[in-house]
C-alpha cells in the first residue's frame, strides 16, 4: 500500500477559495506565475515556505467559495503531497480529484497536530502521528481511478479513448 | 421506498428507474454554462489537452461574459477572445454584457427537471425553477462538453419547511442569512437543500432565487423548489416548457428537517470574513463604510432595485460613500429605467453600472482599498474578497445596503 511522509502546515477551519488563490491574481497566465500568491490573504509568508512533500492538515470546510479550478492546482504547484481536513466543500473536492490532488477526511488530526510536525500516510488506511493511528476510509474506486491517472482529463483519455 | 425531487432529477438524467442517496450514477446532462471566470482554461484544455477534441452536442452549451465587463486589462481581454472565437467557431450560444451569468440563464434557458452543470459555484440558483444546478470547475465542464455525460454522488436532501410570510422591511436575503447562520458555513455540505411549505407559497421566482443562490455559502450541492403554479407561470410568460415537473414522494427520505417561522425573521447582517457569521443587523449599526453595493446574481433583481430607489427616493448618498448600483441584466435595467428607478439612483448620488459581477467578484470595477469596509447585497464576504486583504465585507439585504449608503454607516432602513 502506497505511504508518505511529511511536514504539517496546519490551517483552519472554512479556509475559502478566495484565500487560497485571491481573485485578482486569476488573470495571470500561469499556474506557476500563480502559486506565489497562494494563502496570501491568511499567511503571506506561506507560499515560500511550503516545500515539495509538504502536507497541509485542516479543519472542517476546506475550500468553500468558488468554483476556480486554480484553487486545487495551486495547492498541488506548491508541492502539497496531500490535503487532510474534517471536512471538504463539494465543488473544491470535485476540482481537486479532476486536477490529481489527494485528498483526505479525517475528523480527529487536526484538533492533536502541530505545524511543523511529521506524519506519514498509509493512504486508503491510516495516518501515522506521535505514535498514534488516526484511521482514513478509503475512496470509492472511479475517484482513486481518476487520482491514479493523474486527474480528469487523463482519465478520460484511458476511459473514452477520447484524449 | 420514495424520491426526493433532486433524486428524481438524478434517476432521469441517469435513465434508471431509481437512485439512492451515495449512489455514482453516469448522467446525460442537459446543459452546461460557463462564464468568464473559467471558461479561458477550458479552451486551452480542449486545444492542448486532448487528441481528437469534439463536442457532444453544442446546443448544450451556453458561454456568459460576465465576470469582467467591459474587460478591464489586456491579459482579461486576451481570455474573453479565446472564449468569443470559440463560441463563434463551435455555434455556441454566446452573451457578452447582457447580464450575470445565473440570471441570464434564469431568464432564456433553465427548465424543471434540467440537470445542469455550470462552471460557476451560484449555478444552485437554478432549483427557484425546480432545476438541479450545480457548480463545477473547469475540467468538469471540459468532460460534460465532450462527452455530454459526468458523474454524481447522489445527494442526500435536507428539507426546509417555511412557513409563514416575511414580515414588511424584511426579504428573502435575510430569510437565507438567517438559514445559513443558523446551520452554517458547511451545514449541508454535499447535500441538497429542498425548500417546501406554506411559506414557500408566499415567495415568487425571483425570491426563490435568492434562497437557491446563496446555498452554496450553505455548502450545499443544490437547492430546490417544487415547480408549482408560480414557477410554471414564470415558465410561460417567458415562452418555455417543463421538462418535467417533479415532486417529493411522501414517503421520501429525509437526512435532515429544519423549520422555519418566515414571520420571525428581521433584519440581519454577515459580519467578516464568513458568510455564516449572521447577526442582527441592529448589532452592527454604526460601523462606518466606505462603498455599498446593490446587484449580483443574489440581489440584483427589479425587485431588489424597487426596495432601493424607494428608501433612496428623496435623499442622497453620504458624500464619502461610492454607493454601486449594478442590475443583473440589461432587461432588468430597461424595466428598471422605465420605472424611473435609475433616475432615482443616479439623481441620490448613486453610480449605475452596466450589468456584470462588479465588485462582489472582487477584481474589476468597485474593489476596496485597505482597510476599507464595504456593504453589499453580493455572495461572500470572505477576507479579501472584494479587494485588499485588509478591507471588511458585510452582507445585508437592499433595503440594509441603501439605507448604509445614505447613512455613511451600516443601519437598517427603519433608522433612517
Amino acid at each position: 500500500m502506497e505511504q508518505f511522509t511529511g511536514r504539517v502546515w496546519r490551517l483552519g477551519d472554512d479556509i475559502d477559495t478566495d484565500i487560497i488563490i485571491p481573485t485578482e491574481y486569476l488573470a495571470l497566465k500561469t499556474i506557476e506565475e500563480m502559486k506565489q500568491y497562494g494563502f496570501l490573504p491568511l499567511r503571506p509568508e506561506l507560499a515560500a515556505q511550503i516545500r515539495s512533500g509538504d502536507m497541509i492538515v485542516a479543519g472542517k470546510n476546506f475550500g468553500c467559495g468558488s468554483s476556480r479550478e486554480q484553487a486545487p492546482e495551486v495547492i498541488k504547484a506548491l508541492g502539497i503531497r496531500c490535503v487532510i481536513a474534517k471536512s471538504f466543500a463539494r465543488i473544491f473536492f470535485r476540482n481537486a480529484i479532476n486536477n490529481g490532488l489527494l485528498l483526505i477526511e479525517q475528523p480527529d488530526l487536526y484538533d492533536d497536530v502541530k505545524e511543523g510536525d511529521t506524519i506519514t500516510v498509509h493512504v486508503n488506511q491510516a495516518v501515522d502521528y506521535r505514535e498514534r493511528q488516526y484511521p482514513i476510509t478509503s475512496l470509492p474506486e472511479n475517484l482513486v481511478e481518476i487520482i491514479r491517472a493523474g486527474g480528469l482529463v487523463k482519465a478520460m483519455r484511458r476511459r473514452n479513448g477520447l484524449a | 421506498m420514495g424520491m426526493t425531487i433532486a433524486e428524481k432529477i438524478i434517476a432521469r438524467a441517469a435513465g434508471v428507474e431509481s437512485v439512492r442517496p451515495g449512489d455514482i450514477h453516469t448522467v446525460n446532462l442537459d446543459r452546461m454554462m460557463s462564464n468568464d471566470g473559467t471558461t479561458h482554461l477550458t479552451v486551452d484544455m480542449y486545444y492542448n489537452k486532448l487528441k481528437h477534441p469534439r463536442i457532444a452536442d453544442t446546443k448544450k452549451m451556453v458561454f456568459i461574459v460576465d465576470h469582467n465587463v467591459p474587460s478591464d486589462s489586456a491579459k482579461t481581454a486576451g481570455s474573453q477572445k479565446k472564449m468569443r472565437d470559440f463560441a463563434r467557431e463551435h455555434g455556441i450560444d454566446f452573451w457578452e454584457g447582457k447580464g450575470v451569468c445565473h440570471q441570464i440563464m434564469m431568464e432564456h434557458y433553465v427548465c424543471p427537471g434540467e440537470l445542469i452543470f455550470g462552471a460557476d459555484s451560484h449555478t444552485c440558483t437554478y432549483g427557484a425553477l425546480g432545476a438541479f444546478g450545480t457548480g463545477v470547475g473547469c475540467t468538469d465542464l471540459l468532460y460534460g462538453m465532450v462527452t455530454g455525460t459526468s458523474w454524481v454522488l447522489v445527494p442526500e436532501t435536507v428539507k426546509f419547511n417555511l412557513t409563514g410570510r416575511l414580515p414588511q422591511g424584511v426579504y428573502p436575503r435575510d430569510l437565507m442569512l438567517t438559514i445559513i447562520g443558523e446551520i452554517g458555513a458547511n451545514g449541508v455540505n454535499y447535500q441538497v437543500m429542498e425548500f417546501g411549505g406554506d411559506g414557500a407559497k408566499t415567495l415568487s421566482v425571483n425570491d426563490r432565487m435568492v434562497l437557491c443562490n446563496l446555498a452554496v455559502e450553505a455548502g450545499a450541492k443544490t437547492a430546490l423548489f417544487e415547480a408549482d403554479e408560480i414557477a410554471l407561470a414564470y415558465l410561460r410568460s417567458r415562452g418555455r416548457e417543463p421538462k418535467a415537473v417533479f415532486t417529493s414522494d411522501p414517503d421520501a427520505v429525509y437526512a435532515r428537517e429544519y423549520t422555519f417561522d418566515l414571520s420571525r425573521i428581521v433584519p440581519v447582517a454577515a459580519k467578516p470574513d464568513f458568510v455564516d457569521a449572521v447577526v442582527p443587523a441592529s448589532e452592527v449599526c454604526g460601523v462606518p463604510i466606505d462603498e455599498a453595493f446593490l446587484g449580483s446574481c443574489n440581489n440584483g433583481r427589479i425587485d431588489e432595485l424597487r426596495v432601493g430607489a424607494a428608501i433612496l427616493k428623496g435623499r442622497k448618498v453620504a458624500e464619502h460613500v461610492r454607493f454601486l448600483v449594478v442590475p443583473a441584466s440589461q432587461e432588468i435595467y430597461l424595466q428598471a429605467m422605465e420605472e424611473g428607478l435609475i433616475q432615482i439612483f443616479m439623481e441620490s448620488g448613486a453610480i449605475v453600472m452596466n450589468p456584470n459581477c462588479s465588485v462582489c467578484w472582487g477584481s474589476c470595477q468597485g474593489v476596496i482599498g485597505e482597510n476599507e469596509v464595504l456593504i453589499s447585497t453580493g455572495t461572500r464576504n470572505f477576507k479579501g474578497r472584494a479587494g485588499h486583504p485588509s478591507s471588511k465585507v458585510y452582507l445585508g439585504s437592499a433595503a440594509t445596503v441603501t439605507a448604509s449608503a445614505i447613512k455613511g454607516e451600516i443601519c437598517t432602513a427603519d433608522m433612517l
